[in-house]
């Protein structure tokens, strides 16, 4: 796994450049994290919206899109509860969740929340799933 | 200091191969298993049951002595940093049905899961939040399961 961190660092950072840019197809997004980002970016109008496909670091093939990481800022949370603000993005990405993505790291809050602490959230290392072992993958 | 450390290794007791002792059920054997094929309404009371005969019950990949997920891992971290020792761990990894049918129950499609008092609370981040803001410490003592962080921070105030 930490032989890999290097490639995924690389690859977060190249994505924030991308999503800085907010350009879409750039190299590197699937079809899948695509269709996350536009769901989301339409039914929530978020003022932050940080999507990281994570699968990379877990015991799936590569160019799998199947752990994602999302922090969303948006102002249609006030008011709602933690499981609420879940819910409400599990139902926005529900074709999504159906199949392929089975792990999405959430992190919802309001912008007043996100001005208070502008910090995202990171997923704890991958403990091998339901594999037996816990080597990295092989190709 | 050394309380935790107790509580620590008597958790890492219980939590043993073949412990079977009180508190925790592992290994999904207690799943909705029996309910092979009952369809829909069968293995929700199963389930539904299930979630309310203990009063925190978590859904895993894995178990509590050797998580299989990192997200999991960190649910059973959270419990064990608040000294809540008495729960009960389902390994959906040892049960299909069980993995398919606590995500049809709860309609959350991940795992881990935690229930408090029967209620479902959320997965790993939700978990991670109450946490850190306090209101596991709450939740929990309204079970009447006083949080071991509670008593770190008295033997702190006291120095």
């Amino acid at each position: 796994m930490w032989s890999t961190q290097l490639g995924r660092r690389l690859v977060s950072m190249a994505t924030r450049i991308c999503l800085s840019r907010g350009s879409s197809g750039s190299q590197g997004v699937g079809p899948v994290e695509a269709a996350i980002r536009a769901k989301l970016e339409q039914a929530l109008s978020p003022e932050v919206l940080e999507l990281r496909n994570e699968s990379g670091g877990h015991a799936v093939p590569p160019g799998s899109e199947t752990h994602f990481r999302v922090a969303v800022v948006s102002s249609r949370f006030e008011g709602m509860s933690l499981l609420q603000r879940h819910r409400l993005i599990h139902e926005v990405l529900s074709e999504e969740l159906a199949a392929p993505v089975h792990a999405l790291a959430i992190q919802a809050q309001t912008p007043a929340q996100w001005r208070e602490n502008p910090q995202l959230a990171t997923s704890p290392p991958c403990l091998g799933g339901s594999k037996k072992t816990r080597e990295t993958p092989s190709a | 200091m050394s309380g935790t450390l107790r509580r620590a290794a008597a958790a890492l007791l219980r939590w043993g191969p073949g412990a079977g002792g009180v508190g925790l059920r592992g290994a999904g054997v207690r799943a909705a298993g029996a309910g092979t094929g009952a369809g829909g309404g069968g293995q929700a009371e199963q389930l539904d049951a299930l979630v309310k005969k203990d009063k925190v019950v978590v859904f895993l990949k894995g178990t509590p002595e050797q998580p299989q997920c990192g997200f999991s891992n960190a649910v059973v971290q959270i419990l064990r940093l608040h000294g809540v020792r008495d729960y009960a761990a389902y390994n959906v990894l040892d049960d299909p049905e069980l993995r398919q049918g606590i995500k049809d129950y709860s309609n959350w499609p991940t795992i881990p899961q935690v229930y408090l008092n029967g209620e479902f609370v959320g997965g790993c981040d939700i978990l991670l939040q109450m946490h850190q803001n306090g209101d596991l410490v709450e939740e929990l003592k309204k079970l009447g399961i006083r949080s071991a962080l509670l008593d770190e921070k008295k033997d702190e105030d006291s120095k």
